[in-house]
């Protein structure tokens, strides 16, 4: 791999070990996917935060960077904890894990990466302008970057990533060039989408069906941002998608037109979307209804609020979001209208990454593919419904 | 007989070898406490490859695997080094971080060539791998 004066001196240690640690890792990666040299990323998004996931292992690794002497050069935002850092004793979490959570944030912190703790940083400000190189982790995120706002990211893993907002760098292959963007498979939409439960649907059918590759989708509708979030989450999940195309609708679905011609052409029905939400289908029978998988929007927070607003929930309707949309929903009078209903609203933290077990949890329901698909994984009877499904279900 | 390949992780080790011919998740298939492979059905399920030159096609399983490599490195459980037929991105991750030389395509199948019990020297920064 080519590397500048400047890389190879970093490579060499002559900015600290933690720069060459995380040089070694780019340039060790990057021969192994093949990549031709090293290119300046603008931002990062870092995953591998939850307490469940690193367990003491991953803990340790991050606390040695930053005993290192490791620091962000460039913007670094983070992915959800295990747990809301203020409320964890409420969402039932253990002290065990708490204790250990709170070490993970702090050692993300004293490097300098922004405790966003949020799957959806580009709903909070982090932004990247179309073309540009960025590195971030997160499926759903990545899958956002690539295909909604058009900056260029692979699927990124929590030590590269965080390599990359210590030098500044990404190896420069896969989703990063040109060639690798081109469709590989024409979606064409059969059936008119209803929900974001069903844009969450399409997602899901598709990574199934895609694997790892790009999808151009035709007769989308107009989804709206929620929907595209949802449906990246999804194809995300089911396969490892990174990038998919929306005719009319993504911003290098024009660019991606003229490599059409002779791609094949799948179409999905009505049908195949029934039968993706009916895979993840079964009967709990005291679910936790989740909402916010992946994190929501204002928007999101909003239509909840309208929906339990003067009811008396008596199920359990928990909303998920992040630290900045649940302080603007605060201000804006949603959060206590949907804590007035007998709903809760956490930051930091998902449906996903929590321990729910050790929280005692017996079943889910959700709108999210997803989130369906890690509760099923994780062994919970769950539910898929609209939410206007679920907030009527918890209040029966 | 020397194999000769791609240094992916450098540095230099030996050791017996111990030969997987399935893939291998750290996460979920390796003990990192005793550094025995746990995965059901798995062919090497029960084997320890506590400082064995592990040899084996490639990497599956989470990402979190990585992480698992470095405890077990921490807690002296770690292989002395890995062989692939070819790696991929979790396990060139875990080697990376926790210092295990890591070699691949080899210019012969070292899951073929390499028995379990042989002595090997792996010279990562070269890419050579030594069976005696």
């Amino acid at each position: 791999m080519y590397l500048t004066r400047k890389q190879e001196h970093m490579l060499d240690g002559e900015e600290g070990l933690a720069v060459r640690k995380s040089m070694e890792l780019l340039v060790a990666l990057g021969n192994v996917f093949g990549a031709e040299k090293l290119v300046p990323v603008e931002s990062a998004h870092i995953s591998g935060v939850s307490y469940k996931n690193l367990g003491d292992a991953g803990t340790e690794w991050l606390e040695e960077q930053a005993a290192m002497g490791a620091k962000c050069r460039i913007r670094a935002t983070l992915n959800p904890a295990g747990m809301d850092m203020e409320k964890w004793r409420e969402m039932n979490v253990p002290e065990e894990f708490a204790i250990g959570q709170k070490r993970v944030i702090k050692a993300f912190i004293d490097m300098g990466v922004e405790p966003t703790c949020t799957c959806t940083p580009y709903l909070i400000g982090h932004v990247p302008r179309r073309g540009t190189q960025v590195a971030w982790a997160e499926s759903n995120a990545v899958c956002f970057v690539n295909s909604v706002l058009g900056a260029r990211t692979n699927r990124e893993s929590g030590p590269t990533t965080l390599a990359s907002a210590v030098t500044g760098v990404a190896a420069y292959y896969g989703y990063r060039l040109n060639e690798n963007r081109k469709p590989a498979k024409i979606i064409d939409i059969r059936t008119p989408l209803e929900s974001r439960l069903d844009y969450s649907a399409l997602g899901y059918v598709t990574g199934k069906l895609m694997k790892s590759s790009v999808p151009y989708f035709r007769n989308m509708g107009k989804p709206d941002m929620e929907s595209m979030k949802t449906l990246g989450a999804a194809c995300a999940t089911s396969g490892g998608i990174a990038l998919w195309h929306g005719e009319g609708v993504t911003p290098e679905a024009e660019w991606a037109s003229q490599y059409l011609e002779g791609l094949e052409t799948i179409t999905v029905e009505r049908k195949e979307l029934e039968e993706a939400k009916a895979g993840l289908m079964s009967d709990p029978d005291n679910p936790t209804y989740c909402i916010g998988c992946p994190h929501c929007s204002i928007k999101e927070l909003e239509e909840t609020a309208n929906l339990v607003k003067g009811k008396n929930l008596k199920g359990r309707l928990w909303v998920f979001t992040s630290r900045k949309v649940y302080d603007d929903a605060e201000k804006g009078g949603l959060i206590k209208i949907i804590e007035d209903a007998g709903g809760k609203v956490y930051r930091d933290t998902c449906m996903v990454v929590a321990p729910l077990h050790e929280m005692g949890w017996q079943g889910v329901g959700t709108n999210s593919m997803k989130g369906g698909h890690y509760s099923v994984a994780h062994g919970f009877p769950t539910k898929l419904a609209t939410v206007d499904k679920l907030v009527e279900e918890a209040s029966k | 007989m020397i194999l000769t390949g791609r240094k992916v992780m450098g540095g230099k080790a030996e050791g017996e070898a111990l030969v997987s011919t399935e893939p291998v998740s750290f996460y979920g298939g390796v003990d990192p406490v005793t550094g025995c492979v746990t995965e059901p059905g798995h062919c090497c399920c029960g084997e320890n490859i506590t400082g064995k030159v592990f040899v084996f096609p490639t990497g599956k399983g989470s990402t979190v695997g990585s992480y698992v490599i470095y405890r077990m490195k921490k807690l002296g459980t770690a292989p002395a080094a890995i062989i692939n037929v070819e790696t991929e991105a979790i396990l060139a991750t875990g080697c990376v971080i926790s210092d295990i030389p890591l070699v691949d395509m080899l210019d012969q199948n070292p899951v073929d060539t390499i028995k379990t019990g042989m002595y090997v020297k792996v010279d990562a920064d070269d890419g050579k791998v030594e069976i005696d």
